[in-house]
Formats: C-alpha cells, structure tokens, sequence
C-alpha cells in the first residue's frame, strides 16, 4: 500500500473504499486527470456517461432514493460545474444523500478567470449541506472521506467537493489512517427519553390523534416500525408527498395524502384532530397551507433529524430531535402492549370511522368518478390502467416529474411499497424524471421503472434517453401524460387568473417517433380502449419503451387547496361558470 | 426591530465565514458589525456578530446546522462585556491640540499619531462610549475612521469557551458537543 498514487487515483480509490458502485458523469478540461484514472478501476467503478450534467445530477439522485445508498455524479469545471447546480438543489431540498465531484482549473490560475473557470464552491454554499475547494492533493482522501460521510449521515443532503488539476495530477503516498475531526457536525440520532415520555403521554390521551409520515421514514428505514406504531396503537396514518410508500395504502389505518392537492378528507382530519404526531416532515407550506391556521386543536409531536426544521413553520408541543426510525422505537418500547390501550383504541378507531365518513362524503379520488363529458382520454384513466398493471407485474419504481401528472400519480396510483415513489418534492425540479429513472434503472436492472412525466418536463431532459440506450438499459418506460400545455400553470391561470394562458400552450414534436429515433420503441394513444394494451406492450417489449399518452387538454388536478389560505378551504371542482 | 448580538465558535476553515453571514444573506438581513478572530484554542474562531431583525432565532438554528460551527449563542440578553475600538484620524492644527488631548484624557483615548495636522486617536470602550466619543471628537474634523465592531464576552462562569474543542493530535475531538450544551 506504499505505491505512489495520483490525486485522481485518491479520489477512485476514496469511492471504492466507502462502498462506491456507480457515478454518472460528463468529462471535460479540468477533470480529466480524474476519468484518465477511473479507466483503471472501471470494474469496480461504474461511470455512466450522461447526456448533460443536469441528467447526471438527477440519476445520482434517483439512484440514491431508490436504494439510500450515495448517488454521485460528476462534472468538469465551469458550465459542467454550473450544469449540476439544479439537481444538487434538487438534492438540498429532498434531503438526497449525494456526492457532486467537480474539477477546477489548475491552482496556479484559480481566480483569474481561467478557461472554464467557475466558481462553483461559492455558487454551490447555499444549495449544499456542505462544500470543498481542494488544491492540494495531501488532502483529498480526508476530503473525500468525510464529504460523503456528511453526505450519508445525520440529514442528508449533497456534497460537493471541487478538486483543481494539478492537484489530481500530483502523485503522493496516501494516507489513509486518519479520524474526522467534526467538532461541529454531531447529529443526534437518539430522541431525548423525557421527551419520548411526554410524546406518549400526549397520544395516550389522545381522542382524534394522527400520524403524519414524511420522507424521514423511508430514509432512515423505519418503514417496519411505522407500521408497528400505528398498528399498535390503531392511530390513522397521512403520508405527505416524500412519505408515500413508507405505509401501504392498502392498509385500514391509511388515510392518504395532504396538503394542497390531498385529500378533503385529510385535511379536515388535520384541522380536527388533537394529536399531531409527525415523523420526518418538514411541514412544507404545500402541506400546511397557511401555516397560522394548520392543525389548530392540535398539540404537535415534531420527530426531525434536523433541529432546524423544529419550530421552523409551525409550533411545536413536543420536539423530539432524532432519527425517526431510532426515534419510533424507542416510542414503541415507552408504548404499553396493544391490549392496555383500550381507550386510546376506542377513541381512535371511532375517530378513523368519523375520517372514512368524510371521505365518503367527499368521493376519494372523486375526480375519477366525476369524469366530464368528453370522448377524448382521460389522465385518470391512464393511471387507472398503470395502478391495474404496477400491482400485478411484479417489482416497480415509478418516478414523476414536477405538475398536474406529479400529483395524479400521488393521488391515482395505490402506492404500497417504500421507495417505489420517486418525485421531486422540495424544489419541485421539472424534467427530473427521465434522468432519475435511468439512475433507479442502473439500480434495480431487474425491475421495471415507470418515468410518469407531462409534456413540458419530458423535453427538458429527454436527451437521457439515449444514455439508457448506451447503457443498454432495456427497464424503463416512459408514460407522458401529454395536454399540449404546461398544465399546472395552465390550471392556476384558469382557476386565478381568467384563463389568460400567458405563456402556457406548449408544443412538441411526435414523442412516438422522437423515440424510435433514439432506438426506443414508441406508442402513441389517444383513446381509452388503446391505454391497456399499450401498457402491456411496454411490458412485453424487451427495451425501453415510450408511450404518449395524448389526453383531454383543460383538466384540473383536484382536490386543490389554493395558495395561502387554510387547507380547510379546499376546491373542489371546477367552478361552474 | 431588536439589535441581536450572536456569538459563535467555527472551525477556521477557507469558506467558513462565507457561509455563515450567507445565512443573513439569505433572510435580508442586514449585518451591522462583524468580528472575527482566534480563540484560546489553535483552529478554532470565534465570530461577534450584530444584526437587526425581529427574530433570529431560525438563523441561529440554521448557523448551528453549518458544519464548521461549533457553538452559537445570541448573547442579547445576558449579562456581557461589550467592548468596541475606534481609530480615528481628525484634523488636528497646533491650536487645537491642547483641547483635544483633554478629551482623549477623559474618555481614556490613547493619541498613537501625531503628524503636521493631525493625530490619530485610538479609543476602546463599550460601543455607547464608542459612539458618544466619536460625537465628541467629530467637531474637529475627522479625516478618517475605522471601527472594528463588537466583541462580547459572557460575564461570570457561564462561558463559551472554546477549550472543550481542542483538537487532538491524530485531529480526532476528544469530546461530543452535546455534552457541552
């Protein structure tokens, strides 16, 4: 282990040695030195070339929230660099455990405006949980090293770590016996027990009590102990956007989704309810609504990794500061066995039956049923046919893009299992999926990744097609749910602003065809009859596959909480005019 | 709108700073002094930092979240001592001397410089005495003058000190933070 080793060689060697399998990245000038290295560990060290870094940023991400593992992705200096920025925001916001490699120009013209110079640690402080500008290979094991060990633990988030030239050029005997010295990076994993206590006391006593599971859950691999919980215990369970799959929704106990586009149902549960026990939510304003009005009889148990996120929109009752896995079972083990709970059971199963009469009420996935009077393919009816076919064809991933499509596969779909839900939740990225699904494809090649996507966010990144086709990565489908407009703001146009559908109406070319140009086998739809064997023709098909789905143009997305105002005050449907 | 008065300890890291005004940044606040320096301990900084704004506290938390930071207080409402130097440089003709000496001598200001004209007058103080030193001198003509923001200690044992963060020699720290809380 005494050999000299380049600085590039350091850094393969620094990813192979923390577990390392896949990068996907897009080489340039100053990163050379680095892919001239990874030639030599190609088979332990899967580079997958994409199309633009944004594509490379977003299969990191993809591939980190299908398995937990660290995504990484790579870019050159300046516009390589730049080109990531977006997914690594991405990343910031959903908490995506992610390592960005940047090269930088040569130390000896850094910060002179050198060919491709960018400064991409000071563009990238703000989206990053945190970042490192390495000139000097004697530190790029350390570096690397606790980059992705920030990355991984405590709140994940993304990393980026800007290595210069020469400093992967330059050949040292590396050192690889040293400790991280973080004296101000401790997360705390363990809830503090006093504060357990309380939260028990408070559910224990509870009469309308409700579990709302956020991304937390799925990430820290609680999803066993969630169930544990509310079975035990007989709470009702929400699962905001990034919760859903950390609780099947098969299940007696799960109410759904809330938040601007949940449902009625859950959202009067949260203005009703008394006990508010989130896990691993940030209590996003999509989820709140007006936060002054959230939840107002409630008293809030808040479970965060991240201390920050205590008290940051709402108030708080309990906080409990820690992993939300570590965090429900040190719950479960305050918790008395099921059978000494009987009021708390009483109480809550009464309360479950006052929300299923609400929702009956209010027609769960109502939108289905009030299908308009039109010949023309419904979305609705696209999902229909997906959920038929998810759950009988065996594993799937299915990752959404950013819009109206986004929020009928959370709504539409029934989602069972965790991390089969893949979106861009936080930053609410268009053209995040084509990209991420190849990153899940390279993660699971014996699945199939569905990429549900609206017209608008497939033309952003659809170029990552043809890095699946390279790949040789025959699992993805691609289903666009194609309106000829930006629907989601077309929606708001409609409903806030007289249709006035500035800058909207939206353009494409033959998705079918622009597929079988990158070697895909495409499927265009446009009547309902069509959508089942198409879906089965995705199947069939050994190779990627995409299927346009050309629906009804002017359909509204529904239940709908406007922006700003209490979830209590919900649209229902279109107003009659 | 309050003054708040924050204390924090960081790792002096290239780009530490950096990220922790741009959190003030962030929100619009605006900074009104900063003063950084080293500690007692070797690799550790200590940051003074006035800003106005309603509430920090999210701030605070999120200074907390940045990996270099050790240790973050605002100190606003505890007992501290504020100190504040001044260097100023007035117009300071042979007549005028006299007087001006006589105000140092009672504000406990220091005349470091004397040229054809003028004196350079350096003065330390709690930034009221700052300030109303400043005022007092300001008639005679400042040519110059700099001012280096406020430092602030905790009175009494509760400290903040930055001892307990002391890297040991395979730059391992010997203790968890949370005890230090």
């Amino acid at each position: 282990m005494s050999e000299q080793r380049t600085g590039a060689q350091i850094m393969c060697e620094a990813l192979i040695r923390d577990g390392v399998e896949v990068m996907f990245g897009y080489p340039g000038g100053a990163i050379m030195p680095f892919y001239y290295a990874m030639w030599e560990y190609r088979d332990r060290l899967r580079h997958v070339l994409v199309r633009h870094e944004q594509g490379g940023g977003h299969a990191a991400e993809g591939y980190a929230r299908a398995t937990g593992k660290l995504g990484v992705c790579i870019g050159t200096s300046g516009p390589g660099a730049t080109n990531l920025v977006t997914a690594i925001a991405d990343a910031m916001m959903d908490s995506t455990p992610m390592l960005a490699i940047t090269g930088q120009v040569s130390s000896a013209v850094l910060g002179k405006d050198a060919f491709q110079e960018t400064d991409i640690t000071g563009i990238t402080m703000p989206i990053t949980k945190h970042n490192y500008l390495i000139k000097n290979i004697d530190d790029i094991a350390y570096a690397m090293k606790e980059a992705m060990h920030i990355a991984t633990t405590g709140r994940p988030g993304p990393v980026l770590i800007d290595i210069t030239k020469d400093a992967m050029q330059a050949r040292i005997v590396p050192n690889w016996n040293f400790k991280l010295s973080l004296p101000g990076y401790k997360p705390t994993t363990t809830g503090n027990t006093r504060q357990i206590r309380e939260a028990v006391g408070l559910l224990m006593k509870a009469k309308k009590p409700l579990i709302m599971a956020g991304n937390g859950v799925q990430m820290s691999g609680g999803v066993t102990e969630l169930r544990e919980l509310a079975e035990r215990t007989g709470i009702p369970v929400i699962t905001t956007l990034h919760g859903i799959g950390s609780f099947p929704e098969d299940h007696t106990l799960s109410i759904g989704m809330p938040g601007m586009h949940g449902w009625v149902h859950v959202n009067r549960a949260i203005q009703e309810c008394d006990v508010l026990l989130n896990i691993g939510g940030r209590f996003d304003d999509r989820v709140t609504g007006k936060a002054s009005t959230f939840a107002p009889n409630a008293k809030i148990i808040h479970v965060d990794i991240d201390p920050s996120e205590i008290g940051k929109n709402v108030k708080v009752t309990v906080p409990i500061v820690g992993d939300a896995r570590n965090v429900m079972q040190a719950l479960l083990g305050e918790l008395p066995a099921r059978d000494a709970m009987a009021d708390l059971h009483g109480n809550a199963s009464d309360w479950l039956e006052h929300i299923r009469d609400m929702q009956d009420k209010h027609q769960h996935r109502q939108q289905y049923l009030n299908r308009p009077d039109t010949s023309n393919l419904m979305p609705h009816d696209v999902y229909a046919a997906l959920t038929r076919n998810l759950n009988s064809r065996g594993p799937y991933r299915v990752v959404t893009d950013v819009g109206q499509h986004q929020m009928w596969a959370a709504q539409l779909i029934d989602w069972q299992h965790p991390r089969t839900h893949i979106t861009s939740g936080g930053a609410g990225t268009m053209g995040f999926s084509v990209p991420a699904a190849l990153g899940v494809a390279v993660a699971y090649p014996n699945e199939t990744v569905w990429a549900i996507c609206g017209d608008g966010g497939f033309q952003m990144m659809n170029q990552e097609m043809a890095t699946i086709i390279q790949e040789g990565i025959t699992n993805v489908k691609i289903c666009i749910i194609n309106n000829g407009y930006l629907g989601m703001v077309r929606q708001w146009q409609e409903l806030f602003e007289q249709k006035r559908y500035s800058g909207t109406p939206l353009s494409g070319p033959n998705f079918a065809k622009l597929a079988e140009a990158y070697g895909w086998r495409g499927i265009t739809v446009e009547r309902l009859e069509d959508v089942e064997t198409a879906i089965a023709e995705a199947y069939a098909t050994d190779g990627p596959v995409l299927i346009d789905f050309r629906v009804e143009r002017e359909v509204n997305v529904f239940p709908m909480v406007p922006q700003g105002v209490s979830i209590g005050e919900m649209i229902m449907e279109n107003p009659t005019a | 709108m309050n003054k708040h008065t924050i204390v924090a300890l960081m790792q002096d890291r290239p780009g530490a700073l950096n990220r922790a005004v741009s959190l003030f940044r962030r929100r619009g606040y605006n900074i009104e002094s900063l003063a950084v320096g080293h500690t007692e301990t070797e690799g550790i900084s200590r940051m003074t930092l006035v800003v106005e704004s309603a509430d920090v506290e999210q701030v605070v938390k999120q200074l907390y979240r940045l990996i270099e930071v050790v240790k973050v207080s605002d100190v606003t409402d505890d007992p501290t001592v504020d100190r504040e130097m001044v260097l100023v440089k007035i117009h300071a003709p042979s007549e005028k001397r006299a007087e001006i000496v006589a105000i140092s001598g009672v504000f406990d200001a220091k005349i470091v410089d004397v040229g054809a004209t003028t004196m350079v007058i350096e003065m330390t103080g709690t930034p009221a005495k700052v300030e109303n030193f400043v005022d007092v001198i300001k008639p005679f003509g400042v040519k110059e003058m700099m001012r280096t923001g406020r430092i602030a200690m905790v009175r009494g044992t509760r400290g903040h000190g930055a001892q307990a963060y002391e890297l040991a020699e395979n730059g391992h720290t010997s203790e968890p933070v949370a005890a230090l809380n």
